[in-house]
């Protein structure tokens, strides 16, 4: 009993000006973080500026674990470009590099063909049923650049989801008790 | 103010700026290089020439290639990857651009070769424009850094010709 007394004791010591000062802050964290997100969405033109590489099909250039910056512009795609994209009915983006390209001539659509550097075979086996082509609604960004290993960090938190929990918990916990 | 956390939190930001900072040195390195790569394709025969069954035409060749491309390797480079595309123009398409051999090239010797062989990938045309089709061979290359920025380019060679029947 005397130690429930004692943490609520040490609740009510939090003074409530410091508190709101607190959620703010972290408030503000937050947001700030959405800005840069948003902002480096409209800066490349993609949807998503960033991703992380999570399968060995194009190694030993870009290996599991790595992420890479993308960039959309409308300029046309061309054989060669390593190209992000989305497949019908699947929810992971694919980076794989164009190998074959046909583009007609009045609307400039495209036709394009895509394979892992270090698969046998190209990526039709990947695509919907029925689908033998990429269009330029399917492609959401070329790779510009990269960085080795940053990625980890987003594919341990997404296969061992405790693992994000457990750092969500430790901040907010840090952030209620510190004293500054 | 002088808790392990926030020595532990100074450290770390300093690292992490310091290592974004190197990063972005050794890609702006990159930018320094002229490169000067050379390449020459020989076709040395049109293996098969048919019109497949779905009435798409389709090429086999073998060809000769030999380049160098030691000169876009640079300290900060993790490899080269180095395709010849067959490139041309139909009716149908404004541009048609089909990859017919690859190679990674992880080191710097490996970047001076001379290579036979046939098309890796099937040579096949959306239609049947092919017969007597003009069409230029372009060797692209990507270099693929350690950190940083990627560059592309390539040299187009031209004055290919397939035969006007087939065999």
């Amino acid at each position: 009993m005397g130690w429930i007394g004692e943490q609520v004791d040490s609740i009510k010591s939090i003074q409530f000006r410091q508190f709101i000062t607190q959620t703010i802050s972290l408030g503000m964290i937050v947001t700030s973080a959405l800005i840069i997100w948003k902002g480096l969405m409209c800066v490349t033109g993609s949807e998503s500026p960033v991703v992380v590489v999570l399968s060995g099909s194009m190694e030993p250039g870009f290996k599991r674990g790595d992420i890479l910056f993308l960039h959309m512009s409308k300029d046309p795609i061309r054989a060669g470009e390593i190209v992000v994209f989305n497949i019908d009915g699947r929810e992971i983006p694919i980076v794989h590099r164009v190998i074959k390209v046909h583009e007609r001539p009045d609307t400039g659509e495209v036709e394009v063909l895509t394979k892992g550097d270090n698969n046998l075979g190209d990526d039709r086996l990947l695509y919907a049923q029925g689908q033998l082509w990429l269009q330029r609604h399917h492609v959401m960004g070329r790779a510009v650049g990269f960085l080795p290993y940053v990625g980890w960090v987003t594919i341990i938190m997404t296969e061992k989801p405790i693992i994000k929990y457990i750092l969500i918990g430790a901040l907010g916990l840090l952030v209620i008790t510190s004293k500054e | 103010m002088h808790s392990f956390g926030y020595r532990a939190n100074a450290l770390f930001t300093f690292a992490v700026t310091i290592l974004a900072f190197m990063c972005a040195i050794a890609s702006f390195s990159d930018t320094l290089n002229s490169p000067t790569p050379t390449a020459h394709v020989q076709v040395l025969s049109i293996n098969r020439f048919q019109k497949r069954p779905d009435g798409d035409d389709e090429v086999s060749m073998t060809f000769n290639i030999s380049a160098n491309l030691r000169s876009l390797f640079t300290w900060n480079t993790k490899q080269v990857f180095v395709f010849l595309a067959a490139e041309y123009e139909t009716s149908k398409n404004s541009l048609n651009q089909v990859s017919l051999w690859d190679y990674i090239i992880l080191e710097k010797e490996d970047a001076y070769f001379r290579i036979r062989s046939t098309n890796k990938y099937r040579f096949i045309d959306q239609g049947s424009n092919l017969r007597g089709k003009d069409f230029n061979l372009t060797l692209h290359w990507h270099v693929m850094p350690k950190t940083g920025k990627m560059f592309a380019d390539k040299i187009v060679m031209t004055g290919y010709r397939l035969p006007e029947v087939y065999r």
